[in-house]
């Protein structure tokens, strides 16, 4: 009996649990934040909470300037990040994929780890090589007689420092995408190619370039959603330091959410944040689909 | 005249050979010797970790990985981190299988971009709501809030590889079965299932691994009894001095078995971590 029920109503019973358990736990907080994001809502406050309306997305985008500042750095961030892991990923992934070796699974195994491994563990590896006065980097730099750098430690390079642990971590993701693409291309065009008498660097540029494009593409898209999110390497290494010069959206919401105990003003931050990833994928799935058709 | 060219293009050939090796090999330095500079620092004392140039074989001890166990007691994280990435894996497949299944089937387009949301969509929007409501159920610093909480990142990964898998079986398969007379519940479980073995391996090493490495929801979430390894190597550094070694052996302690777990696994990580990316 039941089980004949389950088979008629199978398209609704598989996916069940799954539909509650995103309700209870996705769909229902972000309703809820909506909801707080427009009260005064502070734990450490004794005032009544009130309903105040639009006001703390008003005094976000008026009177806040780190929050502000937190949005650019986070673009800042995300498009550094980006630029570097996409151009470094496709060309490294085209390089190993040249020419025929073995051991290639050894390198595909050393192109793993850097994903794999827990990013706080990476983060405090990247804190002590990056040591300004102990550190192995600067001391290598010496030797060969490059200039060294104050790395995590001052305003002006610690993007660029997190860029670089983040695109150590996240370069090979690229890679590997890349190699995953360039093993399901057709080998004619690279045929005719030949005998053309195109050179190397005319066949990438007009032959697998072009047909890795869509590849890249999804690529590049998941290293948005995670660089724009990026935390753990950030907060476990500088905290958003020096002064707030590397306090990005998602670490300014976090000080303010779990350090100010501010519920209401974060969570307007929250809607705000949501908001733009959302609508970046969006915005990026629409136009790639009607590039396509 | 045609020899000389011959040769001269073979030598020409040789040289690129050569320097493509090196590039390689640049390549394969650059991603490794952070690990292995962790390893090796993590077998060193204090002050011999901060001279430099280094010498190798001097000021090499065990004591760095006696603080880790002994004083710190990693057992008890690690074993927090194990039932926590072991749970909310679990449960993320129960639920995350037959959704999967029935996207795959019935083509449910927009109940999987509901549930692919989640992992668009940054995990601090859902960590603040999450934290205020377990905090009035009491169940902060519990294995089931942090597991249900890690099931946000691991559900949406266990749908986005599963469904296309699903949808590569052969359509005939489920039919035969339910023209044998069998329920659409027991073909799942005994047809589709063990057919699936080779997806549900890569999602689970994939989603374990990303219970492991979280951060962001167990610093919240877990404050003492259920601590896990990356919140328990963050308060490494956050009490006294960087006590560098000690932070080291830590790190090698935490990433070690996953990195390992990922080798022997890889052909599985690969695929998991490039899927969507490449059509077929």
């Amino acid at each position: 009996m039941i089980s004949r029920w389950i088979d008629r109503h199978e398209k609704h019973i598989f996916p069940l649990p799954a539909v509650i358990f995103i309700i209870l736990m996705m769909v229902f907080p972000l309703g809820y934040t909506v909801w707080n994001s427009l009260t005064n809502w502070t734990l450490t406050s004794k005032a009544p909470t009130e309903f105040i309306g639009m006001t703390n997305y008003i005094e976000l985008f008026t009177k806040d300037e780190r929050f502000i500042q937190s949005v650019w750095r986070t673009f800042y961030f995300t498009g550094g990040s980006l630029i570097i892991q996409v151009t470094l990923g496709v060309a490294s992934g085209i390089l190993i994929d040249a020419k025929k070796y073995p051991g290639k699974r050894i390198v595909n195994s050393i192109l793993l780890l850097p994903m794999m491994a827990t990013p706080v563990a990476i983060a405090m590896v990247w804190l002590l090589i990056l040591e300004p006065t102990t550190g192995v980097m600067n001391y290598l730099l010496k030797q060969v007689g490059l200039p060294i750098s104050k790395w995590l430690s001052s305003t002006s390079t610690v993007i660029p420092s997190l860029i670089l642990i983040d695109s150590w971590e996240w370069t090979p993701l690229i890679t590997l995408i890349t190699l995953a693409g360039l093993a399901t291309l057709p080998t004619d065009p690279y045929e005719s190619a030949i005998v053309d008498g195109a050179n190397t660097f005319q066949t990438i540029w007009h032959i697998t370039l072009p047909m890795l494009r869509p590849t890249i593409a999804i690529g590049a898209l998941l290293r948005f959603i995670d660089c724009f999110k990026i935390f753990d390497i950030i907060y476990s290494t500088t905290g958003g330091g020096p002064g707030y010069s590397s306090e990005t959206l998602n670490i300014y919401t976090y000080q303010n959410s779990f350090y100010y105990f501010k519920f209401g003003y974060a969570s307007s931050m929250l809607v705000i944040f949501f908001a733009i990833v959302l609508g970046t994928v969006l915005f990026v799935t629409y136009t790639r689909k009607r590039l396509e058709v | 005249m045609a020899a000389k060219k011959t040769s001269m293009y073979r030598t020409q050939r040789r040289i690129f050979s050569v320097l493509y090796f090196v590039a390689i090999f640049i390549l394969l330095v650059i991603f490794l010797s952070p690990f292995l500079w962790m390893v090796y620092c993590s077998f060193k004392t204090p002050i011999e970790l901060s001279k430099l140039p280094v010498n190798w074989l001097k000021g090499l001890t065990m004591d760095n990985y006696q603080k880790v166990f002994v004083q710190q007691n990693f057992f008890k994280f690690i074993k927090n981190s194990v039932i926590v990435a072991a749970g909310s894996t679990f449960f993320g497949l129960l639920i995350g299988l037959p959704a999967s299944y029935s996207i795959a089937r019935h083509g449910q387009k927009k109940l999987s971009m509901l549930i692919l949301t989640s992992r668009i969509v940054p995990g601090i929007t859902f960590l603040l709501p999450l934290y205020i409501m377990f905090r009035e159920l009491k169940m902060v610093d519990t294995y089931t809030s942090l597991i249900l909480a890690h099931m946000l990142t691991g559900l949406p990964f266990i749908v986005w590889l599963m469904t296309p898998f699903f949808e590569s079986l052969p359509k005939e398969l489920g039919e035969a079965a339910v023209v044998d007379g069998a329920s659409s519940l027991r073909t799942f479980v005994s047809i589709v299932l063990p057919l699936s073995v080779p997806g549900i391996v890569t999602a689970t090493i994939l989603s374990f691994t990303f219970s492991w490495n979280n951060f962001m929801f167990s610093i919240v979430l877990a404050t003492n009894r259920t601590r896990t390894v990356p919140v328990a190597i963050y308060n490494f550094i956050s009490y006294a001095s960087i006590d560098w070694g000690g932070l080291m052996a830590a790190a090698t302690v935490i990433t070690l078995p996953i990195l390992v777990l990922a080798v022997i696994t890889q052909r599985y990580v690969i695929r998991g971590m490039t899927a969507g990316a490449v059509k077929g």
